[in-house]
């Protein structure tokens, strides 16, 4: 059952040192703000989740936060490579991160199949790729009816998924829209899911009838942060800052310039901030 | 004709390889500017969709990411990711599948994930994404990067997405029924692969591009068909619509 509380306290209570979690969105909605508290509290040994890492995965990465990382693009999207992760994967700073690495409809598949109850998804994928030879947690497995033979992973159940959404009603149904990516699967396959919204509506009366909507009981805890994806976007809220994408490629690309940033920007900051972050970027609704 | 750059020429030649009738996949960079330029121009009914589960879009500036909002604005619509990759590649809907690439060889096997060992690289790229069952289950894929040594290698790292492996029949013989790598269009010609060898052969390079041009900047011993075209120089249009994509999109992206 949803319950209301600020982003402070819903990552100390869901979080915990050594999870497996998901912090989702497709290039829109991904939740920094959930991340940036997860920085501040200082979780460590990871195991991090997730489709697209990006600035946010480099920046906990750079933290040394993670043990692990699984996912299937390892890119600043449009920009080119995480150099923070790089430079954990490449000489071990801050430390080593162990890697599992897929393709995108793998772990497509395998949200869904996390979200379905089901121990494994089945594709027709990596035939004749690389990957499929360095990542023992790929296999095959044969069609009983056809006897095609087929590509086999293990379904995605992370400890805990952060999602980002444009609106929660007062009962904590929450409401996404725009691209949905993972979302949705991502969520359901958790054990606990804490979403952050742009606000908080009496209702949802007045919306369409097949409006990607995650019941309230689906949900651990909600909590209210405008702007909580900055610099990715919210539909319909305020637009991608690819300046800053851009600008995080400089960022990342030297220690101590990536330290000073993370402490003046992230650790001297609160949830509270994201709002002014977004104010130039606003759409009009 | 004004001047224009292999760049352009390299975006141009590969939009019109596009149709009105395709449905397309487009990877982002340079596949993106092309299949935008083929809607602009002579492929206005042609679907674009991109991973993040936008079908039939239509940007007015080129996407910095795959999941910008300007793709979701002007899509016929938005499915999931999941949705996406199963129901609409897995399930043979695209026509074409439209990559790029950062080491090619010459069957179009294409390297995106590491330079170096896999589990101590040198170079720690992105990785595939979408593009191992891009390659694999659109109907057919297209190619396009700027030529360079260190792009098109005799041997890749990794094989992040297969195109035709060691060539012949090789996919066939991997039981994927669909026919991969049709063509790469580089800033210098425009190659397809051999009938038989399935190694990709230069079959036109581009105005005042010569032979040896293409082969000091690959990797691999070059073969060139028994007639190589010249490819016709960009039109006015085409330019214009390149042009004015790219300023539009650069002002967008600087946040003007």
């Amino acid at each position: 059952m949803a319950r209301f509380m600020p982003l402070e306290q819903a990552v100390r209570e869901n979080l915990k040192h050594g999870d497996t979690v998901a912090f989702e969105g497709f290039t829109h909605l991904i939740p920094t703000a959930a991340v940036h508290e997860a920085i501040r509290q200082g979780f460590m040994d990871l195991t991090l989740v997730r489709m697209t890492p990006d600035l946010i995965y480099d920046q906990m990465v750079g933290m040394g936060m993670a043990k692990k990382l699984v996912f299937s693009y390892v890119g600043n999207p449009g920009v080119g490579l995480l150099r923070r992760v790089r430079d954990s994967v490449e000489n071990g700073w801050p430390r080593g991160v162990e890697i599992e690495e897929h393709s995108h409809a793998a772990m497509a598949n395998a949200y869904e199949a996390g979200a379905a109850g089901l121990p494994l998804a089945v594709l027709r994928g990596y035939r004749g790729a690389g990957l499929a030879e360095v990542n023992p947690n790929i296999k095959s497995i044969t069609c009983p009816f056809t006897g095609e033979k087929l590509a086999a992973v293990p379904a995605v159940r992370p400890d805990v998924t952060f999602i980002h959404a444009q609106k929660a009603d007062k009962k904590g149904n929450v409401l996404i829209e725009g691209i949905i990516g993972i979302q949705k699967e991502a969520a359901l396959a958790a054990k606990r899911a804490v979403v952050t919204v742009e606000e908080v509506v009496d209702d949802f009366s007045d919306a369409h009838p097949n409006l990607c909507i995650l019941p309230h009981w689906t949900i651990t805890a909600i909590a209210e942060v405008p702007g909580g994806a900055h610099p990715s976007y919210t539909h319909g809220y305020y637009a991608r800052d690819n300046a800053a994408y851009l600008e995080w490629d400089q960022i990342a690309a030297d220690r101590e310039r990536f330290r000073l940033w993370m402490e003046e920007h992230v650790m001297k900051a609160k949830p509270e901030d994201f709002a002014a972050r977004v104010e130039k970027l606003r759409v009009a609704k | 004709m004004s001047d224009f750059t292999p760049n352009e020429m390299m975006t141009i030649a590969a939009s019109r390889a596009l149709t009105s009738t395709d449905v397309c996949f487009v990877g982002i960079g340079a596949p993106s500017a092309a299949c935008n330029v083929a809607r602009l121009t002579h492929a206005p009914d042609i679907t674009l969709i991109y991973e993040s589960g936008t079908i039939g879009t239509a940007p007015d500036v080129l996407p910095l990411s795959i999941g910008d909002g300007e793709l979701c604005d002007t899509a016929l619509t938005t499915v999931s990711v999941p949705e996406m990759f199963r129901y609409w590649l897995q399930g043979g809907r695209i026509t074409i599948g439209f990559l790029g690439a950062a080491q090619l060889d010459k069957y179009g096997n294409i390297n995106t994930t590491v330079i170096g060992d896999y589990h101590k690289p040198k170079t720690r790229l992105p990785g595939g994404g979408g593009a191992p069952e891009i390659a694999t289950s659109s109907q057919q894929v297209y190619i396009t990067m700027a030529q360079s040594k260190r792009g098109m290698v005799e041997k890749i790292d990794f094989y992040t997405s297969f195109g035709h492996g060691d060539g012949g029949d090789h996919r066939k013989r991997l039981g994927i029924d669909t026919k991969g790598p049709t063509l790469l269009i580089t800033d210098l010609a425009i190659w397809k692969p051999d009938p038989e060898t399935k190694e990709f052969t230069v079959v036109s390079m581009h105005p005042g591009v010569t032979r040896e041009m293409v082969q000091e900047t690959c990797g691999w011993q070059v073969k060139f068909a028994d007639k190589v075209e010249e490819t016709p120089a960009p039109t006015e249009l085409e330019l214009k619509t390149l042009r004015d994509l790219k300023a539009r999109t650069d002002a967008a992206h600087k946040g003007n």
